[in-house]
């Protein structure tokens, strides 16, 4: 038994905002969920699954109550910003069991109007999560976990500062066709690595944005997704894991991806080929050229080589990635990039991404994330995505 | 060199004996009898194999630094590392009492205990570069 052709994602919407001091954190929820229900041309009442993670303030519950949503299947599974990515497979598994017909998936926060520091402030999950004590004395902020992560391949692949800033070079070359992005203007190699240095060898523009909003998805059972009057996006594939310390055995050079990419390929029964576009995870630049070796679009620590020269830019490059400029340049709501990683392959799927940036034929999509840490635990999900 | 105030340490039932220790200027480890293997962050079932025989050992306080980074955007930079242990774990630390310009994968380390904001609290277990290791 397989996901494969048991759901589709029939709705799918990002909200325009990238900073909302003016609105709730639950009210960025809400309107990512009526965006969404509309783009698939279905109402509140149809929604019986509800998918929510780490950023619903008061979690779960809270949401469902301030919704109002009456729903008989609920997954707040918390991976950290992969989730939304993950939760569309369970969504099709629900699906496939018959547990639900029509599952919402909703991501947002308002970090930026908040004022968070993100990725340079060390942070508490929970007070009595067992690994507290070994860490938070040594403050060790996202950039600094991925900083450790990417210091470590340089040193065992030499991999270079301007191989890793071609990532973000190609993500600009995207965002400039977004008129919602945050940064839209196009920058070199030199601008990446002549940027402040923010944890060595990490510079400021190898890191993603701090942006409030969010967005949501509707997964929907065959029969209805016919039933609408939207492109089809089949899931045909999905795959979910976490990596951490493994007692002191850790090795920072690589990721989940080399566990769930297999497992996603093979259930979406395509190979690397196939696939026309990718939506990766880029809290850092590091975190693209980690996930594309893993995933196996090339040798273990090749990436470098492979990102290099705007192999990642529409219409230039072998494998578009991010079109809508991602974490890097347009969005990264909540800071956790999941939702938008899906949002923009449903675009290219359905053929409504920005024409400067549409893949032409783009019928088999990938959708990969990180969350978490990558020096110490992290979730990977990968989903693959068809259209038909 | 100014160093940044570091937080103190929250011990718990499983830990209470590595922060007594610490205390006394001692590094501990546990180590699984029934796999015959050394894990951190210390715990009492064995992450590899589960069995409850674990005890402490005297750690040797000696590693190499595994990967680094500094954390540039800070009020105070400092250095964040996995060292690898003599011992065979890697653990995630500070790398104190050296020039940040000169940190590097490899590196000889060794044990420094380094007291934290909290008079009362334990010392936190960090490194420096280690006696034999002097600069080039």
């Amino acid at each position: 038994m397989t996901i494969n052709g048991a759901a589709y994602i029939v709705g799918a919407f990002e909200h325009p905002t990238r900073f909302a001091p003016d609105k709730s954190h639950a009210q960025l929820h809400a309107e990512v969920a009526v965006g969404a229900i509309r783009d698939a041309g279905l109402q509140k009442s149809d929604i019986d699954g509800y998918f929510c993670s780490g950023d619903a303030p008061g979690g779960l519950q809270s949401l469902l109550n301030y919704l109002n949503l009456s729903v008989r299947h609920v997954d707040a599974t918390d991976i950290g910003g992969v989730s939304p990515i993950v939760q569309v497979a369970h969504a099709a598994q629900a699906i496939a069991m018959g547990k639900c017909n029509v599952a919402l998936i909703t991501l947002a926060g308002r970090p930026k109007a908040d004022d968070v520091r993100t990725g340079t402030t060390p942070r508490i999950r929970h007070a009595a999560a067992p690994d507290v004590q070994w860490e938070y004395p040594f403050a060790i902020p996202t950039a600094a976990s991925y900083a450790l992560a990417a210091q470590r391949h340089m040193y065992e692949f030499g991999t270079t500062s301007e191989q890793l800033a071609w990532i973000k070079v190609a993500a600009s070359h995207h965002a400039r066709h977004n008129p919602d992005a945050v940064l839209r203007n196009l920058v070199t190699v030199d601008d990446v690595v002549n940027s402040p240095m923010v944890a060595d060898p990490l510079h400021r523009l190898d890191c993603c944005i701090i942006s409030d909003g969010g967005g949501a998805v509707i997964v929907a059972r065959p029969e209805i997704a016919r039933s609408l009057n939207r492109p089809l996006v089949r899931i045909m594939g999905g795959a979910e894991t976490t990596k951490h310390q493994d007692g002191g055995r850790i090795d920072l050079t690589c990721t989940g991806a080399m566990r769930t990419g297999p497992l996603a390929f093979a259930e979406a029964g395509v190979s690397h080929r196939d696939i026309k576009y990718v939506s990766l995870y880029d809290s850092f630049t590091i975190t693209v050229l980690m996930q594309l070796e893993d995933l196996g679009f090339c040798p273990k620590g090749k990436g470098g080589a492979f990102v290099a020269d705007g192999n990642l830019i529409s219409g230039v490059g072998r494998l578009p990635f991010n079109t809508d400029g991602g974490g890097l340049c347009n969005n990264h709501p909540a800071n956790r990039g999941g939702i938008t990683k899906i949002i923009e392959a449903v675009r290219q799927l359905r053929g409504e991404a920005h024409p400067a940036v549409q893949v032409p034929d783009c019928d088999i999509a990938l959708a990969h994330g990180t969350g978490g840490q990558l020096a110490t635990r992290h979730g990977s999900g990968t989903l693959i995505l068809g259209r038909e | 060199m100014q160093s940044r105030p570091i937080a103190p340490p929250t011990p718990d039932a499983e830990s209470t004996a590595f922060w007594d220790a610490a205390r006394q200027g001692h590094f501990l480890l546990r180590h699984c009898n029934a796999c015959a293997t050394t894990h951190w962050f210390p715990r009492t079932i064995c992450p590899f194999c589960w069995s409850s025989d674990t005890a402490w050992i005297n750690g040797s306080g000696r590693g190499t630094v595994y990967s680094w980074t500094v954390m540039r955007r800070a009020r105070i930079p400092y250095a964040v590392a996995y060292v690898e242990l003599a011992e065979g774990p890697r653990m995630i630390t500070n790398i104190v009492d050296c020039d940040l310009d000169d940190l590097r994968i490899g590196m000889a380390v060794e044990l420094t205990f380094i007291a934290t904001t909290d008079p009362l609290a334990p010392p936190v277990p960090m490194f420096r570069p280690a006696a034999s290791d002097s600069p080039e």
